[in-house]
């Protein structure tokens, strides 16, 4: 029994770590089928970590925060979207641009906001919001459904997006212009703003798990305190083959390991616990090196596409 | 049969060409009409403009006897006209009822209703004798079926003009059957096929009408009944060729260049070859012409010979060396010189100065530095004598390729390539795109290596040059020689007829009773 518990312990910490990944994961999913390859995933969660911060902060709900972390995604989205594909600018360099402007800009906003003291500011986080009667469900009860809401709408949008790409026509539009933006154009699609709409609202979704970060997991910003984890998701897209189960499956994978290693480090193993916080991030190179070559990603992927 | 569709003297002016001066075409509802015409005749462009690819530089279109102005593939496809182009607008990953409903406005505007669709492909493909499996996923498909689903998509789409661009071209003979076949049954029901191409023997059999193009403009336009293979070939191809073969004064030399039955298969897929069986040898101080219209396997054949490409099987002797075995750079190190199809792609490097450009070739060799390092001094006084000797036109020896004309560029490439002092040149469209007194120059220089001794193989796809400079003459058709010929011993209707698809024997055959069948001369 004790056992179980403890397993049940550690799937709830696993799902609660994998949401943040899993909602980066689906916003840079819906840019991918669209065509662009962003890699700014990270950018975009520190700057909304901060800005839910800020939100939650000035505004006294933690809501709000998520409001503004969304917006300050949109705007990040905007800027991607207008350099590559008005201006066709390279997508990995215009990624790797907007990480480190969210990594510079985070870090400058939060010492204007909150100045620099060594106490952080704590702000309003999210509460966990306990399902009745499914949450005393024996072992996995609470897993599942004693979350902040944030997880369970991460969770509840794997089936939303998968419906909405596979099963929608608007979906249907927007995978012919990730696989080929010609057909696509030749067939009526507006690429363009197709393109627009699939990153604003990708980076929303990404901005949101960014939120999660500093109004979920802890309730405060700290500096680079995404920690790689737009990246594990960029991973998580490759690795769940460009599906949200996928991704979902991968996002707990990758999110295991970091599990395994609050587990060791808490029982005392001899190994330094640097080696330990590694383990996800081993976990996703190795998933990569793996699987990365029979990913099926979208044809025109990172092509940017010139009409005419 | 009523007109339905009018173009009236479309003009197209794309940068430095003309590829559409005043074309008029008229095209009645329920024929097939057939564009014919050879590579760069302006049928394609005509097209284009026909299904809104194109916007044309003046001239009117009227459809059903009404003015029409497309902006785009949808406008066109709105108003009834649906091209399926050679290169298929088809995403393999998806199904063919997914290909079909991409940018579907018609029914519920959220829901994709793939069985609802699916069934109403399988009926309209049935209604006019194709048979298709709507879930299929289309990069299963093969070619052929491919082709279908393009066809029933654009029918699905309400297209009432159907245009066909050298829809035989990536067909077995089985397909094209087939093709011919649909493309029948859609007449019968009242659609209208514009049907591109450069093959006689097809055009003959399946068209009502035929409009033939040459160099931009319009020859005619005559009922099929009325004209014979032979008619159709020389309108496509001209009379206004000059013969004035070039006069020679070297005797031709030993061979230099054997190759034996060069055959190269095409990728990923067992049927089809680019190159099958070719035979053929390269004497000293001969020039050989590959003529044949673009994409028939010359290209292949080219960097087959120049070490890009690996043959599949056979042999080209030369100087005790099979070419095919060896590198590019083992290749060019044994006295052969390479004129590349395209200048600016693969003859040159566009964003690097003249000087630079003319070291490529040969800047590992002792005569262009010590070790690692390069003779600048050395190479840039070989590249000042170059420019002269080819005079190049050019502000300065370390101008960039770029800033260069095109015929300024190729003398570029030539000057590298003939400077190298080769016994075999192998050059590709070495007069492409050039105005008249490049191509001369260009043509003078060959013909001087020539009577050099040196052993040249000509691949041009124009026919004036080919007749003039080669010595023999191998057309090839889909990566088969369809014959020898010598230019005197030819005329303008058989190469016509060799460049669609006729074996030279079997053209003679049939002449048999009237002249001796002349020597082989392979």
């Amino acid at each position: 029994m004790d056992l179980l518990q403890t397993i049940g312990g550690y799937l709830f910490t696993d799902i609660r770590m994998a949401a943040p990944v899993l909602l980066a994961g689906l916003g840079l999913l819906l840019m991918n089928w669209s065509g662009l390859l962003n890699i700014g995933a990270e950018g975009i969660m520190l700057i909304a970590a901060l800005a839910a911060v800020a939100g939650s902060h000035f505004f006294g709900s933690v809501w709000m925060g998520l409001l503004l972390a969304m917006l300050a995604g949109a705007v990040f989205g905007l800027l991607f979207a207008v350099l590559t594909v008005t201006l066709r600018a390279n997508q990995t360099v215009v990624g790797a641009a907007l990480n480190i402007l969210g990594l510079s800009l985070s870090t400058t906003l939060n010492r204007v906001f909150f100045g620099i003291e060594t106490t952080v500011t704590k702000v309003d986080a999210y509460k966990v919001l306990e399902i009745p009667l499914l949450s005393k469900i024996p072992v996995i009860g609470r897993a599942f459904f004693a979350q902040m809401p944030i997880v369970y709408i991460a969770f509840i949008l794997v089936p939303v997006i998968h419906y909405f790409l596979f099963k929608t026509k608007p979906g249907l539009n927007l995978r012919s212009v990730g696989e080929n933006p010609r057909v696509a154009d030749t067939l009526g699609i507006n690429v363009y703003r197709t393109q627009y709409l699939a990153t604003i609202v990708g980076s929303m979704i990404i901005a949101a798990g960014g939120a999660f970060l500093s109004t979920g997991l802890l309730n405060f910003f700290a500096e680079d305190m995404v920690a790689g984890r737009g990246y594990i998701a960029l991973a998580a897209v490759i690795f769940g083959k460009y599906r949200p189960t996928g991704i979902m499956v991968a996002a707990m994978i990758f999110m295991a390991g970091n599990v395994v290693s609050n587990v060791l480090q808490v029982a005392g193993v001899g190994i330094p616990y640097t080696f330990l916080t590694m383990i996800p991030y081993v976990l996703t190179i190795i998933a990569l090196t793996i699987f990365a070559s029979r990913a099926v990603a979208p044809a025109s992927l990172g092509k940017p596409y010139k009409r005419g | 049969m009523s007109v339905i569709l009018e173009m009236e003297n479309i003009c197209k002016q794309f940068p430095g060409v003309l590829a559409n001066d005043c074309v008029c075409l008229s095209v009645k509802e329920g024929e097939v009409h057939a564009l014919l015409g050879e590579n760069g005749a302006g049928k394609s462009t005509l097209m284009n403009i026909l299904c809104g690819l194109y916007k044309p530089t003046s001239g009117e279109i009227h459809l059903e006897g009404e003015l029409v102005r497309f902006n785009s593939a949808r406008d066109a496809m709105e108003r009834g006209i649906g091209m399926v182009h050679q290169h298929f607008m088809l995403i393999p990953t998806m199904t063919v009822t997914e290909n079909c409903l991409i940018g579907d406005k018609e029914g519920n505007a959220i829901k994709l209703d793939r069985k609802e669709a699916g069934q109403r492909l399988k009926e309209l493909a049935e209604r006019y004798g194709m048979e298709i499996d709507p879930d299929a996923i289309v990069g299963t498909l093969s070619v052929g079926e491919m082709q279908r689903v393009e066809i029933v998509k654009a029918l699905f789409r309400g297209a009432k003009i159907l245009i066909l661009d050298e829809p035989t071209a990536v067909l077995t003979p089985q397909e094209a059957r087939a093709l011919f076949k649909m493309i029948r049954a859609l007449t019968d029901n009242q659609f209208t096929v514009i049907f591109i191409s450069h093959k006689l023997d097809e055009v003959k059999e399946i068209s009502d009408r035929v409009t033939v193009l040459r160099q931009g403009s319009v020859v005619g336009t005559y009922d099929i009944d009325q004209c014979s293979v032979e008619e159709l070939a020389r309108l496509m191809v001209g009379r206004e060729i000059r013969f004035d073969v070039i006069e020679r004064r070297q005797a031709v030399g030993d061979t230099l260049l054997e190759v034996n039955n060069l055959s190269l298969h095409r990728q990923q897929s067992s049927e089809g070859k680019l190159l099958d069986d070719l035979s053929f040898e390269v004497r000293e101080g001969e020039v050989l012409g590959i003529a044949g219209v673009d994409g028939n396997g010359q290209a292949e054949l080219v960097e087959c010979l120049t070490g890009i490409l690996r043959a599949s099987s056979g042999e080209a002797l030369y100087q005790g060396n099979d070419l095919l075995k060896l590198s590019t750079r083992d290749i060019m190190s044994k006295d052969v010189s390479h004129i590349p199809q395209d200048r600016q792609k693969t003859g040159l490097v566009m964003p690097m100065t003249l000087v630079e450009n003319f070291a490529l070739q040969d800047y590992y060799k002792k005569d262009f530095g010590k070790g690692i390092f390069l003779d600048w001094i050395g190479v840039e006084d070989r590249s000042a004598k170059l420019i002269k000797d080819f005079s190049v036109k050019t502000p300065s020896t370390y101008e960039l390729a770029q800033n260069l004309s095109g015929g300024n560029q190729q003398k570029v490439v030539a000057a590298r390539e003939i400077s190298r002092e080769p016994k075999l040149l192998i050059a590709m469209h070495p007069t492409r795109g050039l105005d008249v007194g490049a191509v001369e120059y260009i043509h003078n220089q060959l013909i001087d290596q020539r009577d050099k001794g040196v052993g040249i193989l000509l691949v041009s796809t124009e026919m004036e040059e080919i007749m003039r400079l080669s010595d023999r003459i191998i057309v090839l058709y889909e990566g088969r020689a369809m014959g020898c010929v010598r230019p005197s011993e030819t005329t303008i209707e058989e190469m016509g007829l060799m460049m669609g698809g006729r074996k030279l024997d079997d053209i003679r055959k049939g002449r048999v009773k009237e002249a001796p069948v002349e020597e082989n001369i392979m």
